[in-house]
């Protein structure tokens, strides 16, 4: 299951997972004793005379009993927090900003030498075993990061500053999604995040910080230069290129993601000329227009589009 | 010379004067003027009702939207309409109201008195009412319904992200809906502290009457922030303001407080009724008196003051300090402690009474077993790191409905079912109803209960749609077949009131030999609800061997029995007044100063001067005590 | 009383048959509309005004009347940085927008071809930045900030530094054509 909090596979999903089955237990006890109780009313047969004594000393232990486990449950809460807080602790975090926009996720990999730091979009990328922190950022709304293999969520909320943080413990690839009501394609607000070695994180992130590679076919140099001239610069980035616009996705590595559209569809050529060619048929209302385009402008885009791995 | 109702003036004669005094105008004219708390009160909860199968059809649009990933059915801005439409009508336009609407007609009858404080202004709050919720529909229709949740978080119900009037559509239906409410909570506070049978001090006031008197009291400090909240919103959009504007000093958070600040209790104000219908029909069914009546009047008491304390658990993830967070998961957890005594305190009546298994038990049953699991996924979600989990999932979604419909909804069709007798004379069908508890319980558990399992899994709310392989699809068409089977039991519920309504079996005074007032006059009530006002010396004053009234009220003018608060003491003789047509036309004017304040800010200028005329002849004073005679003898 | 339930309904489906608001629809999938030769003829740098105004064109409606159109101006105009030197109408190395000045005409059309084509004194062209239907809601946007667009369709604001009064409060301000081309004031 890879977007499950059922199928906790980070170190603070992990704690969540234990304490929902503590909570589970304790009232699923008190559930039963209730059925207990009701069933007993229901099918007693020998209704003698009216018992209120005996029935005020069993609401006063049952009083007892709902606070004892309340009790229970809310300091099981709070080591469950304090365990959270300090998960991860003692190792320098990775530390990473992401900012949400409707309906996108601008990723950024933070770095004190900014010619080191990655721009990307749409995925998160991380290695095993080491702590993460994520700045949480919004351009416009609410929005809220949740990754529920690995932890809660955090709302990114315009104007405020919150964070989110992540200890992966297993490799795999997984999914994210944006859960907080965010408008129009708020349903259509995915994420893939991708945990992987240490050494396989390093090798995409010294690879993110190169320039784009550059067209070699034909038909990938007139892509390029369509990419340049067409709108498709104008919101768009592209490491090394003077595409270098900031209101849509960071496109240098657009060919290496799992998904394309923020999880929204598979990230094949094909697909990838569907998007280009209609974004709004697929994601109506998202903030990329419909250029038009003949079909093979459109197949010289996508080849050179292809190259971004 | 003025003739008072006593021992030599009962029976046919002192009917026909009272009926004279107290009945409406014939035909349309009468029905628009009516004071009458019990013609305002049915139209009240039939209106609910139909708030309720309008926002039902549009729970079975979105269940067809869900019940196959990647449906396509329907675009993505009809769902976004369609789920905040959901959900501000279940909320605002049939939970609360029809609470009040059921506390409207039966509270006066079970204080024992002739009608309810106020009567005017309780005409003038379902009119408003009634032109809010048309008004919301009506936009609904012409594509102008609210797209941003029933909840409509900042900034995007802010005027930069939410283009158009549909949000202030949405904010303005909130002043409609609140101005009613905060009307009904001051007729019935008043009602119960002031009008009340001789000798029915409050430890012996039904339980029911307990739970609204405390709902009142909530919605009196609940929605004025609501009302503001959106009047923030409105001046933002209209008039650029800056309440939710972080980059001049605003915060989108102010929102969610304020919002939530009204909207955790706002919940309570549902269920708090809701209990109150369950611990009479408990008390009637088992035959005795509820078990623990002081820790039952404690519990409501203290999940009213208690539920104004936990707003901050709707933000746990918003990043606010994990101290204050602490506070709100203790308090949250808190509430049920009363919410479980209550519990016990019901099944303890069951179980040393003598039940009789007939529907409205069976719906206090269905309710218990419903009510108790959604209070402890409520315990859950209580809790910071599972609610981090769990918030915005559809594990949220299973849960309040289950608290909603499991805690108010299934109280409320037992309470119908009750009360219907006393409504219209006829009972409703008997074996009918045992199969519509059954039908319901089963279309309920088999929408909902998947839920919890799909939110645990990763589906976010407030999605049109969500894609394939993610292990959610089976248990999203199991959720939209019981959806079905549900809307069917919700149709034969309101199949067997319209049948029952024409050919009901004939009810008399107190078909299930009930312990409380209303049951004493009869079924339905005469305009004046009593020929005399009663004396009470217990708690189920029907159960007693003996029924004293207190004769002396006058019979050819409207007047009723003040008595004091806390003892029920007789004090003074009060008018109340006739049938009037200023409230209609009072609402009909407050209606278009708001519609019109959507548009321009001088509508609240010019509106304000369009209420004054009606307002002023509204409350043209006279001296009460010389109130015109409707006959006189002279 | 028992035939109100049904009486709501019907009203509801009677308000139906109305059909929905312009204002209120949301027009994700337009198919882009082609720029005519003949608005690009009408206006030009030379004459006071931008010329004549040409034949009323249908589309002006389409997108002055529509929030959503507005509103995704709102965001376009932000986004391209129109901001830079038009503040938020007021100004500053690019003349105002809010005021009674036009130098290249006032109506949409006129207005989508000065950002297409560019103008004298450092207005660029976004021909090869924005499509041009992103144009006409830039356009219709930039005729809200001086109140030519209905009352009821423009946000008030941006949930962003306060640069003027609300749209929504903005008095139409008469068009008043100049032939001043510099662009320093």
């Amino acid at each position: 299951m890879i977007q499950s909090a059922a199928h906790p596979t980070g170190a603070h999903a992990a704690i969540t997972s234990n304490l929902f089955g503590l909570f589970l237990w304790v009232t699923g006890f008190f559930f039963l004793l209730v059925l207990v109780f009701l069933g007993w009313a229901i099918w007693r047969k020998d209704r003698g005379a009216v018992r209120d004594r005996a029935l005020r000393l069993t609401v006063t232990s049952w009083i007892g009993m709902i606070t004892l486990g309340l009790f229970g449950l809310t300091i099981a809460s709070y080591f469950a927090d304090r365990s959270l807080a300090f998960a991860g602790a003692g190792k320098t975090p990775l530390r990473m900003r992401v900012t949400a926009h409707q309906w996108w996720w601008e990723v950024e990999y933070l770095d004190r030498d900014q010619s080191k730091a990655v721009t990307t979009a749409n995925e998160i990328r991380l290695p095993l075993g080491r702590p993460v922190q994520i700045l949480l950022a919004s351009d416009d709304v609410i929005h809220s990061l949740w990754i529920p293999n690995l932890a809660g969520k955090q709302d990114l909320i315009p104007g405020r500053s919150t964070d989110l943080q992540l200890l992966p413990r297993q490799v795999g690839h997984f999914r994210a999604q944006c859960a907080e009501f965010c408008g129009l394609q708020h349903a259509h607000m995915a994420l893939d995040v991708i945990v992987e070695s240490p050494d396989q994180f390093a090798t995409w992130w010294a690879k993110s910080i190169q320039p784009a590679p550059a067209p070699a076919t034909p038909e990938q140099k007139r892509g390029f230069d369509l990419v340049m001239t067409r709108q498709c610069a104008g919101c768009h980035a592209i490491n090394g290129t003077p595409a270098y616009g900031t209101v849509g996705p960071d496109l240098s590595r657009v060919a290496h993601r799992a998904t394309l559209a923020a999880g929204e569809m598979p990230n094949s050529r094909a697909w990838l000329e569907r998007w280009v060619r209609d974004p709004q048929s697929a994601k109506p209302g998202n903030q990329m227009p419909k250029i038009p385009m003949k079909p093979d402008e459109l197949h010289a885009v996508s080849a050179y589009l292809e190259t971004l791995q | 010379m003025s003739r008072v109702d006593g021992p030599d003036f009962t029976g046919d004669a002192l009917h026909a004067a009272l009926t004279e005094t107290w009945s409406d105008a014939p035909g349309l004219w009468g029905w628009i003027t009516t004071v009458d708390h019990k013609r305002v009160g049915r139209r009240y909860i039939a209106t609910a009702f139909v708030f309720l199968a309008l926002a039902g059809v549009l729970a079975l649009i979105m269940r067809v939207q869900l019940a196959r990933p990647e449906s396509g059915l329907i675009s993505a801005d009809r769902y976004n309409q369609i789920f905040s439409m959901h959900g501000t009508t279940m909320m605002f336009l049939f939970a609360v109201p029809v609470m009040q609407a059921m506390a409207v007609y039966l509270i006066p009858l079970m204080m024992g008195t002739r009608q309810i404080a106020f009567p005017r202004l309780n005409a003038f709050s379902y009119w408003i009412y009634l032109f809010g919720g048309v008004f919301l529909w009506i936009a609904f229709v012409l594509n102008i319904g609210p797209e941003a949740g029933w909840f409509s978080y900042v900034p995007l119900a802010g005027p930069e992200y939410s283009p158009g009037k549909r949000t202030d559509v949405w904010a303005q239906m909130i002043t409609f809906t609140e101005v009613a409410a905060l009307a009904g909570a001051v007729e019935l506070i008043t009602t119960i502290l002031k009008q009340r049978a001789a000798g029915m001090s409050l430890n012996r006031i039904p339980l029911f009457a307990w739970s609204i008197l405390v709902t009142s009291f909530m919605v009196i400090f609940a929605m004025p922030a609501v009302m503001l909240a959106s009047s923030f919103l409105i001046a933002d959009r209209l008039v650029g303001t800056q309440f939710y504007n972080p980059a001049e000093g605003g915060d989108a958070l102010l929102w969610q407080h304020l919002f939530w600040f009204f909207g955790h209790p706002e919940v309570y104000i549902i269920f708090i009724p809701a209990v109150g219908f369950v611990s009479q029909i408990t008390e009637t069914f088992s035959r005795r008196e509820v078990f623990g009546y002081p820790v039952m009047v404690l519990s409501a008491v203290s999940i009213g003051l208690l539920a104004f304390g936990l707003w901050v658990h709707h933000m746990f993830a918003t990043g606010l300090p994990r101290i204050g967070y602490s506070f709100f998961t203790a308090a949250s957890m808190m509430i049920a402690l009363p919410g479980g005594v209550q519990i016990f305190c019901w099944i303890a009546t069951i179980w040393s009474g003598r039940p009789r298994w007939e529907t409205p038990l069976l719906w206090v049953v269905s309710f218990i077993i419903t009510f108790v699991m959604g209070g402890l996924t409520g315990v859950m979600v209580a809790s910071v790191p599972l609610d981090l989990q769990l918030h915005d999932s559809y594990f949220v979604v299973a849960h309040f409905h289950y608290v909603l419909i499991g805690g108010a909804v299934f109280p409320l069709l037992g309470a119908v079912t009750y009360w219907f007798p006393k409504f219209t004379g006829r009972m409703m069908a008997e074996p009918l109803g045992k199969w519509n508890v059954l039908l319901s319980f089963i279309g309920f558990h088999l929408t909902f209960f998947p839920m919890h399992i799909t939110g645990i899994l990763g589906m976010p709310r407030r999605v049109y749609t969500y894609p394939a392989g993610m292990g959610w699809d089976t248990l999203n068409l199991v959720s939209t077949i019981g959806a079905f089977v549900f809307a069917a039991s919700i149709v034969l519920f309101l199949f067997n009131v319209a049948i029952s309504l024409r050919g009901g079996r004939a009810a008399g005074d107190n078909p299930w030999d009930a312990a409380s007032l209303e049951w004493k006059t009869s079924s339905p009530p005469p305009p004046y609800n009593f020929d005399h006002i009663p004396v009470v010396e217990s708690r189920t004053p029907l159960w007693d061997e003996t029924r004293p009234v207190i004769p002396g009220l006058r019979t050819e003018v409207r007047e009723l029995l003040v008595t004091t608060a806390i003892d029920a003491i007789p004090d003074v003789r009060d008018a109340s007044p006739s049938p009037n047509g200023w409230p209609f036309i009072a609402a009909i004017l407050l209606t278009i100063g708001f519609i019109g304040s959507i548009f321009t800010p001088w509508a609240v200028v010019w509106g304000a001067l369009l209420m004054a005329p009606p307002l002023i002849l509204w409350f043209w004073p006279h001296d009460p005590l010389e109130v015109k005679p409707e006959h006189s003898d002279e | 009383m028992r035939s109100f339930p049904a009486a709501t309904i019907v009203l509801l489906l009677a308000s139906a048959a109305l059909g929905s608001c312009q204002r209120e629809a949301r027009e994700t999938r337009d198919a882009p509309l082609p720029f005519s030769q003949q608005t690009l003829a009408t206006t030009t740098t030379v004459m006071a005004g931008g010329g004549a105004a040409g034949a009323p064109d249908p589309r002006v409606a389409h997108y002055e009347k529509n929030a959503w159109h507005v509103s995704e101006g709102q965001r376009l105009y932000e986004q391209f940085n129109c901001v830079e030197c038009h503040a938020h109408g007021g100004g500053g190395i690019g003349v105002p927008l809010m005021d009674d000045e036009w130098i290249y005409g006032s109506s949409s059309p006129q207005i989508v071809a000065t950002i297409m084509q560019g103008r004298p004194n450092g207005m660029p062209s976004y021909r090869n930045l924005l499509t041009e239907e992103q144009m006409w809601q830039i356009a219709a946007y930039v005729r809200s900030l001086s109140g030519h667009v209905p009352k009821d369709v423009p946000p008030s604001r941006a949930d962003d530094l306060a640069s003027g009064p609300p749209i929504t409060l903005q008095k139409p301000e008469p068009v008043r054509n100049s032939n001043r081309e510099s662009g320093s004031r």
